[in-house]
C-alpha cells in the first residue's frame, strides 16, 4: 500500500524545517534506512532516513522549500506496480495546506508541536509591542541570531572575552547559538570543553579573576546544577569575601525552562533560584532585542551574570536595532503593552503568554498593561509599582514553580509598598507544583497557559 | 613518611635562614591565632597550619614574581609565605576592618591581588578548577606564570579534581597541583578513604606526571617545586606534587583529634619537625649560632605580637560595609 513520507520532527522543539535536498528522485527504489533527504532544522542539517521500503512514487515538497511543518507529507512511497494516487496524501490533498494540528481539534497532539499550540509565541513574530525605541531603524532577526551577534560584537571589541562550553566550537553549538564563532575567533577563544560542568565553570571563574571575561555556555541550565557550587560560592561571593579586591566578570548563559517533551530533568525554570543570590545579576530576555541588548550589557558587566535563554524562543523573530552599539541596561523593565485595567508582570517566555492573554482580554474590554522585567536581579520595582498604582490590580506570569517564585516576591513587594492602591489580591500565575511530566497532555497541563492568565485577570477584575 | 633526610651542605646559609624564619613565622602566627581563638577574639572555623610549614615555604622558594597561588580553608601559612602582611591576616581572623577582606571574609576567605593570592576557599576541592582557571588565563594572556593549586588528601577524592586534571592536561595549563597529604581528611585517615596507594599516581590516568615528596623537608620541597615549575613554564602542562606532611593540631579548633594517637603525633614532632630540621642543618653545619637563631626567634615573636595587637585594635568594619562589595 502506498504510504506518505512525513516531514519529521528532528528536535524536541522543531515545528517546521527546510527540505534542503532530496537524495533520491521519483521512480527510485528506496531501502529501509537509506538516507533520502537532508532536512534543515532550527539547529542543524540532518539526514533523513526512509523507514519503509518501496519506490519513491512522487515528491510532494520540492527541495529548497522552507517552512515545511512537521507531519506534512513530503513524498509518497509506493510498492511495485502501485499507483501514487493510492497514497493518503493524494486522497486528501487539502490537508497538506494546514497540517499543523491545532489544540482545539486535537487536544492530545502527539508530536513535539504540542507546546507551540500556545498562540503567544506564534503571535510574537512581528509583534507590534517592541523593546526598540521609536524611530530607530530595525532589522528582523531571531533570538538565536541576536545572541550570536551580541557575542560576536563583544568578542570583536574585547580580546579577553572568550566563549567556553560543550559543543560551542566545532559542533557550532548544540542550539546553533555559537554558529560561526569558531571560524571567526579561533579555538583559543571558542573553547570546546569535555562534559564536565563543575570543572569548566570553576576554570572559567578562576580565569575571570585573572583578567579574562569568560562566557560560559551551559547546554541547558539543567546541567548548571552540576556547577552550582562555583556559580554561587565561587563566582557570586568572591568580590564580597575579598573585601572588593577581585570580582568575577563573567556570563553563564544557556537555555532555561521547559523545552518540549523532554521530561522532568530537562524542563525547569531556574529564574527564582538565581534571583535569590546576592552577587549575581540575572537576565531573562524575551525578544531578540532583549537578547542582544542584555547579552552585550552582561558581557561588559563586571559582575557574574546569569543569562537565562529559552529554547522555544530561539527561533522566534523580532525587530532589533539595525545599527550602532545597542545595549539594554540592567534593572530597566519594558512596558510591552500599555493598559489601564490590570498590570501583568512577566519575563522570558512568560511575556509571550501574557501578551497573548492581553489580546484575548482586550476583546472583552479589559486593557492589560504588560511589563517585561528583562532582568530579575536587579528588578525594576519602580516600573511595576507605578503601573500597579495606576491599574490597582496585578497578575504575575512565569513558567517556574510556584513556591518561592518571582511572583511571590513581587506580590510581597507590592503588598508592602502599594497596599493601599490594591483593589484585589495579587495573583501569581506559575507552572504547576510538579516535576515536568513527559506525556503531551500532562506537560500542557503543567505549564502556564494564556487561558489561566485570562482567568486570573478576570478574577482580580471581579469579572 | 620518609626518613629524616641528611644534611645538605650545598644550601647557602642565607637561604636556610630565610626558610627558618618563614617557617617559624607561620608556626608562631598559628600558635597566636590558636590563643586568640581561645580568648574568643577569633570566631567560627579556624584551621591551623602547624606542622605543614615546609610545604608552602619550600614551594614559594621555587616561585617567581607573577606566579599565583590558591588553596583551601587551611590558608594562613600560604598567605604568610607569599609575603602577605601578618597584621592584615590576623586582623581578618578577628573580623576587623584592617583585615585583608575588611573583616568580611574571615579565616577561610582571604585574598591579595597584589601578592597573587587567590584565596582561601571553604568548599573542599573547589579551588582546584579555580586554580586551573587562573592558569588558563595566564596561558591565554601569553605570559609564563605558573599557578600553585594546593589541596588536601581529602579534596583529592572530589570529582571536580579529576575534571580539572583532564582539562588541565588537555589544554597544557601551567598549573602545579600540590596535594598536601597530611593524612587526615578531617577525622578520616587516608586509608579509610581510598585504596589508592598514592594520590599523585592518579594523575597517570590523565597523562599528568607527578611525584611524592617529603613535605617535612623544605629543601626536598623546593627541589621538587623547581622541577614542577620548570615543566609548567616549558609549556608541558600540569604537574602533581604529593607533599607528605602532617598537621599537629586538630582539623579545626573544635576538633579533639580522637582519630589518631598522641604517640603518633609526638613521634612526628620529635623525628620529623620541619623547623627543627632546618635548625639542625644550621647549627650542626656550623652555619648559624644559637644566638643568631635566638635573635630570629625574638624578631618573629615581636612581629606576631604586633600582628595580634593590630588585630585587636583595628576596629570592626563600619556597619555600612554590610552593603558594599556585593557588585562591582
Amino acid at each position: 500500500m502506498a504510504v506518505d513520507i512525513l516531514m519529521p520532527a528532528l528536535s524536541p522543539t522543531m515545528e517546521e524545517g527546510t527540505l534542503a535536498k532530496w537524495l533520491v528522485k521519483e521512480g527510485d527504489a528506496v531501502k529501509s534506512g537509506q538516507i533520502i533527504a537532508e532536512i534543515e532544522t532550527d539547529k542543524a542539517t540532518m539526514e533523513f532516513e526512509a523507514v519503509d521500503e518501496g519506490i519513491l512514487g512522487k515528491i510532494l515538497i520540492a527541495e529548497g522549500t522552507a517552512g515545511v511543518k512537521v507531519n506534512t507529507p513530503i513524498a509518497v512511497l509506493v510498492e511495485e506496480g502501485e499507483s501514487v494516487s493510492d497514497a493518503p496524501a493524494a486522497k486528501a490533498e487539502a490537508k497538506i495546506e494546514a497540517p499543523a494540528p491545532s489544540p482545539e481539534a486535537a487536544p492530545s497532539v502527539p508530536a513535539s508541536v504540542a507546546k507551540a499550540d500556545a498562540p503567544a509565541p506564534e503571535a510574537a513574530a512581528g509583534w507590534p509591542h517592541s523593546d526598540v525605541p521609536e524611530g530607530v531603524a530595525t532589522k528582523t532577526m531571531t533570538v538565536r541570531e541576536a545572541l550570536r551577534e551580541a557575542m560576536a560584537e563583544e568578542m570583536r571589541a574585547d580580546p579577553n572575552v572568550f566563549l567556553m562550553g560543550e559543543e560551542v566550537g566545532e559542533y557550532q553549538g548544540a542550539y546553533k547559538i555559537s554558529q560561526g564563532l569558531l571560524d571567526e575567533f579561533g579555538a583559543k577563544r571558542v573553547v570546546d570543553t569535555p562534559i564536565t560542568e563543575i570543572g569548566f565553570a570553576g576554570i572559567a571563574t578562576g580565569a575571570s579573576w585573572a583578567g579574562l571575561k569568560p562566557i560560559v555556555e551551559f547546554m541547558t541550565f539543567n546541567f548548571a546544577m552540576q556547577a552550582m557550587d562555583h556559580i554561587i560560592n565561587s563566582a557570586a561571593k568572591t568580590l564580597y569575601m575579598s573585601g572588593g579586591q577581585m570580582g568575577s566578570p563573567m556570563v553563564f548563559r544557556g537555555p532555561n525552562g521547559a523545552a518540549a517533551r523532554v521530561g522532568a530533568q530537562h524542563s525547569q525554570d531556574f529564574a527564582a533560584w538565581y534571583a535569590a543570590i546576592p552577587g549575581l545579576r540575572v537576565c531573562m530576555p524575551y525578544s531578540a532585542a532583549d537578547a542582544k541588548g542584555l547579552l552585550k550589557s552582561a558581557i561588559r558587566d563586571p559582575n557574574p551574570v546569569i543569562f537565562l535563554e529559552n529554547e522555544i524562543l530561539y527561533g522566534r523573530s523580532f525587530e532589533v536595532p539595525a545599527e550602532g552599539d545597542f545595549t539594554i541596561p540592567f534593572g530597566k523593565a519594558s512596558i510591552m503593552r500599555a493598559g489601564s485595567d490590570v498590570t501583568m508582570v512577566s519575563f522570558g517566555i512568560g511575556v509571550a503568554h501574557a501578551l497573548a492573554a492581553a489580546e484575548e482580554l482586550a476583546k472583552e474590554g479589559i486593557e492589560a498593561e504588560v511589563i517585561n522585567l528583562r532582568t530579575l536581579r536587579p528588578i525594576d520595582y519602580d516600573t511595576v509599582l507605578a503601573s500597579v498604582m495606576k491599574t490597582n490590580r496585578c497578575v504575575t506570569v512565569e513558567e517556574g514553580f510556584p513556591v518561592g517564585s518571582i511572583g511571590d516576591h513581587l506580590a510581597s513587594t507590592i503588598m508592602q509598598r502599594a497596599f493601599d492602591h490594591l483593589d484585589a489580591p495579587v495573583i501569581t500565575c506559575t507552572g504547576k507544583d510538579v516535576p515536568m511530566p513527559y506525556a503531551a497532555n500532562l506537560e500542557k497541563l503543567a505549564l502556564i497557559t494564556p487561558a489561566e492568565i485570562v482567568a486570573a485577570v478576570k478574577s482580580v477584575c471581579y469579572r | 613518611m620518609a626518613k629524616k633526610p641528611d644534611a645538605r651542605p650545598n644550601v647557602s646559609k642565607d637561604d636556610l635562614l630565610k626558610y627558618y624564619r618563614e617557617m617559624l613565622l607561620i608556626r608562631r602566627f598559628e600558635e597566636k591565632a590558636g590563643q586568640l581563638y581561645g580568648m574568643g577574639l577569633i570566631g567560627g572555623f579556624c584551621h591551623l597550619y602547624i606542622g605543614q610549614e615546609a610545604v608552602v615555604v619550600g614551594l614559594e622558594a621555587a616561585a617567581k614574581e607573577g606566579d599565583k597561588r590558591i588553596t583551601s580553608y587551611r590558608d594562613h601559612g600560604h598567605m604568610l609565605a607569599c609575603g602577605m602582611d601578618a597584621k592584615g591576616v590576623m586582623a581578618e581572623l578577628t573580623g576587623r576592618i584592617g583585615g585583608y577582606s575588611k573583616g568580611k571574609g574571615g579565616s577561610m576567605h582571604m585574598f591579595s591581588k597584589e601578592k597573587h593570592f587567590y584565596g582561601g576557599h571553604g568548599i573542599v576541592g573547589a579551588q582546584v578548577p579555580l586554580g586551573a582557571g587562573l592558569a588558563f588565563a595566564d596561558k591565554y594572556l601569553g605570559n609564563d606564570n605558573v599557578t600553585f593549586t594546593y589541596f588536601g588528601d581529602g579534596a583529592a577524592n572530589q570529582g571536580q579534581v579529576y575534571e580539572t586534571y583532564n582539562m588541565a592536561e588537555l589544554w597544557s595549563l601551567p598549573v602545579v597541583f600540590v596535594i598536601e597529604n597530611n593524612q587526615y581528611a578531617m577525622g578520616t585517615s587516608m586509608k579509610r578513604a581510598t585504596k589508592s596507594e598514592s594520590l599523585y599516581g592518579r594523575g597517570v590516568a590523565y597523562g599528568i606526571p607527578g611525584e611524592q615528596v617529603d613535605g617535612m623537608d623544605v629543601l626536598a620541597v623546593k627541589a621538587a617545586g623547581e622541577k614542577a615549575v620548570a615543566h609548567c613554564r616549558a609549556g608541558k602542562g600540569p604537574y602533581i606534587l604529593e607533599m607528605m606532611t602532617y598537621r599537629y593540631r586538630g582539623h579545626s579548633m573544635s576538633d579533639p583529634a580522637k582519630y589518631r594517637t598522641r604517640e603518633e603525633v609526638e613521634k612526628i614532632k620529635t623525628e620529623k619537625d620541619c623547623i627543627e630540621h632546618v635548625r639542625d642543618l644550621l647549627t650542626q653545619g656550623g652555619l648559624a649560632s644559637e644566638e643568631e637563631l635566638k635573635a630570629i626567634d625574638k624578631d618573629i615573636k615581636a612581629l606576631v605580637n604586633e600582628a595580634a595587637e593590630f588585630s585587636k585594635e583595628s576596629p570592626e568594619p563600619p556597619l555600612d560595609e554590610l552593603w558594599t562589595d556585593i557588585y562591582a
